[in-house]
């Protein structure tokens, strides 16, 4: 039996990540997520675990216990991911740079980032809180004192791509594009970076996660539209590979942390976690994702599985 | 296959009698292939002529009923391959597996999880839908007795699973009236099989070693007149069964191939023997394609993921990103719980109640309609704004429900609070986080 295939006329930016020699390579896929049958992905999707800077307050125990003897000390952290757990980069999330919580200062960041840059032997990805008014300073101030670590900066968005992406474009790092689940907003904020002089080999794009039962499908067919723009309507700026934060929103949601004592129709509650994070991203692999920011280790092995399969020979 | 307003004309009365409430034949045949009307609304067509357009006017994948009643699940129906295309219709039916030689125990606590295992979510009732009852033991009373205790114990439909002709008819026996799933018709045992379907007028499953030999396989079954057909490739590696997924639903949409326009059957529970791993298979099969899914066994730490992705997933992407507007009770509220209010974008409603559920602190949530903007957005539209909110707060009903009347706004909202204080003079308005992330510490120390 003949199966028909689909002409696809474009192919997602080949995009290299992190220092040279701990560099790694996503994107370059020619067809949609893992049809094999008819096109190539030359790299598999990437596993990025999340770091917090300092000893997170309010996390599912659950997701808390694998890291509980090095919670407070991010690169012993970040090390830990990397050694025992297979983290292909490590994603640094700046919680404490938010005037809500702590309110440290860029200059801290700095040094939090270098640090655990130092520790490790993979690319290093840092994020912002969800704060955008502060990102832009610690953000900015990370990408000039970083020289030469080619980090990945995130989330940069329209109010504040100006300053960051100028700091980046100096200092060689890549950029994380977020736009609020909205095709033509991720088109006009690569445009713009575009403009600003970002090169197209430093951009990905983060379509804005949303966790299972918490809008995901909004961002499971905003994802799937960018990729058919991409690769059958030639649309060249939405020819990025795609980053997804997943951990951090689906950790939060109630259903991720309740108790199985309080809810026992909802099973074991650490295993239930594991499941609604890898659930999660597995729907977003298949939607197209290149880098999943994760947080558990058996989450993470778990999809790691499911990328193997999915591309067995 | 769609046809065209000229092709259905041919096939109408021609008679211009209007009793379809449209003043010609003609203009009816235009309707109809627009979709803007049934061909039921005419009384005159022949039967030939509506078996004709009833066939024509068939979704390109049959859509097929297992059980009976409120408890009937009908799967494929869909014409899309992407869901924003316009939206998936029939959720796949996720299904439990017992057999015939497990310990009656066992038996027991998989029907009880089954019956248990239900979550109510903003007004759905999410849980697994079919019983799946497997001869491992080939003893055609053994079988028997599974399904009649199946079949007492719940509601909700059945698959039986066996390839012996006598094995399945001991089944059907008890269960044929509840409409169940038959599995398999293979190309060792397809005329039986054929017979049991017709004869029990049930659904019937088939399972190729690959597409190909299921092609032939549901080529003679419609051949021999069965109509409700499932289908199964055989595949029970990842790679394989996926893209076999993709290159159904692709042959019967695109191609308007029939041998191939049915729903599937999956069975993570066959291709790996870790439960966690399960789960992400079965997850696989719910974004693409799946039209059942047999799981081997039921938790809620498993099932509740696959219910909430299965919900995303098909919940009609051209419904507006909305919430409806009104009181929204968390945690169960009294006349001195906090008001809160924010905008009834989806995304904005989900983050806020969501983080407000896991405070655990009782809460009044008012979801003011700003026609699906995010707080920030609306406000900078205009819609988010004192003069608007205000006066909906006086009359939404939350003043019969609290005895303090204190009005938290969303942070990124501060601006319009001179506005609202002069719009609501009786009440107190105070100022609450930017992020809803922060929502849940702001509303404990309270
Ligand atoms: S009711 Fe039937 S026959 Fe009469 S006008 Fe309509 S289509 Fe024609």
């Amino acid at each position: 039996m003949e199966i028909e295939k689909i002409k696809y006329t474009g192919k997602v930016k080949e995009i290299s990540i992190g220092k040279e020699g701990k560099a790694i390579t996503v994107g370059g896929e020619n067809s949609y997520p893992f049809y094999l049958f008819e096109g190539e992905m030359p790299h598999k999707p990437k596993i990025a675990m999340e770091v917090y800077d300092s000893a997170p307050e309010e996390w599912a125990e659950a997701a808390l216990e694998p890291f509980k003897d090095v919670s407070g000390d991010p690169a012993a952290w970040a090390k830990k991911c990397v050694e025992e757990c297979g983290a292909d980069a490590i994603a640094l999330r700046l919680a404490s740079t938010d005037p809500n919580t702590k309110n440290t200062s860029p200059e801290q960041a700095v040094e939090v980032v270098k640090k655990v840059a130092e520790a490790i032997n993979v690319p290093l990805i840092v994020l912002g809180s969800g704060n955008a008014e502060k990102n832009t300073a610690v953000l900015r101030k990370v990408a000039e004192e970083c020289d030469g670590l080619n980090l990945t900066l995130g989330p940069v968005e329209e109010s504040n791509y100006k300053q960051i992406g100028a700091a980046a474009i100096g200092f060689k790092h890549t950029i994380i594009a977020n736009t609020p689940i909205d095709i033509n907003l991720a088109k006009e904020l690569n445009v713009l970076l575009g403009n600003l002089g970002v090169p197209d080999g430093s951009i990905l794009m983060d379509p804005t996660t949303g966790a299972l039962g918490y809008g995901m499908e909004y961002t499971y067919s905003v994802m799937e539209r960018d990729r058919m723009a991409a690769l059958t309507q030639e649309d060249e700026k939405l020819q990025f590979p795609m980053l997804n934060d997943i951990g951090t929103e689906v950790w939060k949601i109630k259903e991720a942390k309740i108790p199985e004592k309080e809810e026992p129709k909802l099973g074991d509650a650490k295993k239930r976690g594991i499941l609604i994070e890898a659930v999660t991203a597995v729907s977003f692999l298949l939607a197209g994702s290149d880098i999943l920011v994760m947080r558990h280790p058996e989450a993470v092995k778990l999809v790691r599985s499911i990328i193997e399969d999915l591309t067995a020979t | 296959m769609a046809l065209t307003g000229i092709e259905i004309y041919k096939k109408l009365p021609k008679t211009n009698c209007k009793e379809c409430g449209v003043p010609t034949c003609m203009a009816f045949a235009m309707k109809l292939a627009a979709g803007q009307a049934e061909l039921s609304a005419c009384p005159h067509v022949s039967e030939e002529a509506r078996a004709e357009l009833d066939e024509a006017s068939a979704p390109p994948i049959r859509s097929v009923t297992i059980g009976k009643g409120d408890r009937g699940l009908k799967v494929g129906g869909e014409i899309v391959m992407f869901r924003h295309e316009k939206t998936f219709y029939n959720p796949p039916g996720l299904a439990v597996l017992v057999t015939d030689e497990m310990d009656s125990a066992e038996v027991d606590r998989r029907l009880k999880s089954f019956k248990e295992l239900e979550y109510d979510r903003v007004g759905l009732l999410l849980r697994a839908d079919l019983v799946a009852c497997k001869s491992t033991s080939g003893d055609a009373g053994k079988f028997e007795a599974l399904v009649k205790k199946v079949q007492s114990e719940v509601e909700g439909g059945l698959i039986l699973i066996s390839e012996d002709a006598g094995v399945m008819e001991a089944g059907l026996k008890v269960s044929a009236d509840n409409n169940p799933l038959i599995y398999a018709a293979t190309s060792d045992n397809a005329d039986a099989f054929a017979k049991l379907a017709k004869d029990n007028t049930c659904p019937l499953a088939a399972r190729g070693k690959d597409l190909n030999e299921l092609v032939e396989l549901t080529q003679k079954l419609t051949g021999a007149g069965l109509k409700d057909i499932v289908i199964d490739s055989g595949a029970r590696g990842l790679r394989q069964a996926f893209q076999d997924q993709i290159v159904i639903r692709r042959k019967a949409i695109q191609s308007k191939f029939q041998p191939l326009g049915f729903p599937t059957i999956t069975f993570p529970c066959e291709m790996t023997d870790d439960p966690m791993k399960e789960t992400l298979i079965a997850s696989t099969f719910i974004a693409k394609y799946g039209g059942i899914i047999v799981l081997s066994d039921l938790n809620g730490h498993s099932l509740f993921p696959l219910l909430l992705e299965r919900m995303n997933i098909f919940t009609d992407p051209q419904r507006p990103m909305a919430t409806t507007a009104g009181i929204y009770e968390i945690n169960n509220p009294d006349e001195n719980s906090p008001v809160l209010i924010t905008s009834n974008f989806s995304l904005t409603y989900f983050i806020v109640s969501g983080e407000i559920d896991s405070s655990r602190v009782p809460t009044w949530l008012l979801v003011f309609d700003t026609e699906g903007l995010s707080v920030l957005t609306g406000w900078a539209a205009g819609k988010f704004v004192g003069d608007a909110i205000g006066p909906w707060v006086k009359k939404c009903g939350i003043t019969d429900k609290v005895k303090r009347l204190k009005l938290i706004i969303p942070g990124v909202a501060a601006a319009i609070s001179g506005e609202l204080e002069e719009e609501l003079p009786d009440w107190e308005i105070s100022i609450g986080p930017r992020e809803a992330a922060h929502l849940g510490a702001f509303l404990k120390q309270l």
